[in-house]
């Protein structure tokens, strides 16, 4: 019955909506639910075996995380790069921009000020 | 007949000059709000990815995540997140009876993580591991507590969503209401992944 519902214009677009204004079909949250768990066993895998260097698996559950987190946004949320989509697509990229703004500069800015700052028993005994 | 008459106003006007739906402003709207909400959890990850040494001699990260705990909450949440999409879809086939069905099942496994949580949060507290025990522990509270809180409002959110059904039926209001709900819920499993990756699994490697 849904089928009648004429198709959305495509730059009137809701997220998490695809072109009928429908929020998807059941295979496609099937595909994403597939995609995201095996996504999160494999992150928690990794974790718990100790397979990895140190460094190599920082980098491994980073990236495991962005893909699922991609994940997410496709086969949930309906956020695609289609250019239907190009103001869904645009807030997100702001937003991405802020966040990086705010997580990458204050580990910046913390990181600096540790280093430049004097260690704490000298501080300490300049005070006494 | 269409059951979601979200392409009401103008329906004869060729598609582009149609003007925006209802369900397609108030979407965009919580949408921008879900982006707002993102970045407020962003300053809150910063703050403890700047914390995250300074346990003050008290406990580590290492010390007190058990990741079988968070294997557990991870799964209630992205089986909720699945199976909040399918009652969008018993939603739009207009099928109520499996849409509180479907809903209960949200909530179910919303409350399950949030017991998970509260339970982890009392042991840790009970050890004298609680958030006035270190600025690593102050942060981490802040953050997993903020997420938590977001769920506790999901959970109620769901309640007067299966009040309203039962008291008033199928609306086009209901429909952007349980639209809004949906995309808050996959948001904050998205919110979750950072958690889970960022706080627990790297936490308990250094």
């Amino acid at each position: 019955m849904t089928e009648t519902v004429a198709p959305l214009p495509t730059h009137l677009r809701t997220p998490g909506t695809d072109a009928r204004g429908s929020t998807g079909r059941w295979p496609t949250y099937a595909v994403g639910f597939a995609l995201a768990a095996s996504l999160t066993i494999a992150s928690f895998a990794l974790a718990r075996g100790h397979w990895l260097t140190p460094a190599s698996l920082v980098a491994a559950l980073v990236v495991l995380a962005i893909a699922q987190m991609i994940v997410h946004l496709i086969f949930f949320l309906h956020i695609t790069t289609a250019p239907a989509q190009k103001t869904n697509i645009l807030a997100l990229l702001l937003t991405l921009l802020i966040i990086s703004l705010v997580v990458i500069g204050s580990l910046w800015i913390m990181a600096q000020l540790s280093t430049h700052m004097m260690p704490m028993d000298q501080l300490m005994q300049m005070q006494r | 007949m269409s059951h979601l008459s979200i392409a009401t106003a103008g329906e004869f006007a060729p598609a582009r000059y149609r003007p925006a739906t209802k369900l397609g402003v108030t979407g965009f709207g919580f949408y921008v709000y879900l982006l707002s909400d993102a970045i407020l959890f962003s300053a809150l990850f910063a703050t403890f990815a700047v914390l995250k040494t300074a346990t003050a001699g008290g406990p580590t990260a290492r010390d007190l995540f058990e990741l079988k705990n968070v294997g557990l909450e991870t799964a209630c949440l992205l089986t909720s997140s699945f199976v909040c999409g399918l009652a969008m879809q018993a939603a739009e086939a207009r099928r109520p009876r499996e849409l509180i069905a479907l809903l209960g099942v949200v909530f179910l496994l919303g409350a399950g993580f949030l017991g998970l949580e509260i339970r982890e949060f009392a042991g840790m507290i009970a050890a004298g591991a609680g958030p006035d025990r270190s600025a690593f522990l102050s942060a981490f509270f802040a953050l997993v507590g903020a997420h938590g809180l977001h769920i506790t409002v999901g959970l109620i959110w769901i309640g007067l969503l299966a009040a309203h059904l039962t008291t008033m039926g199928f609306s086009e209001s209901y429909h952007r209401r349980l639209f809004c709900f949906s995309l808050f819920w996959h948001v904050l499993d998205v919110v979750w992944i950072a958690i889970f990756t960022f706080v627990y699994l790297l936490g308990v490697q250094s």
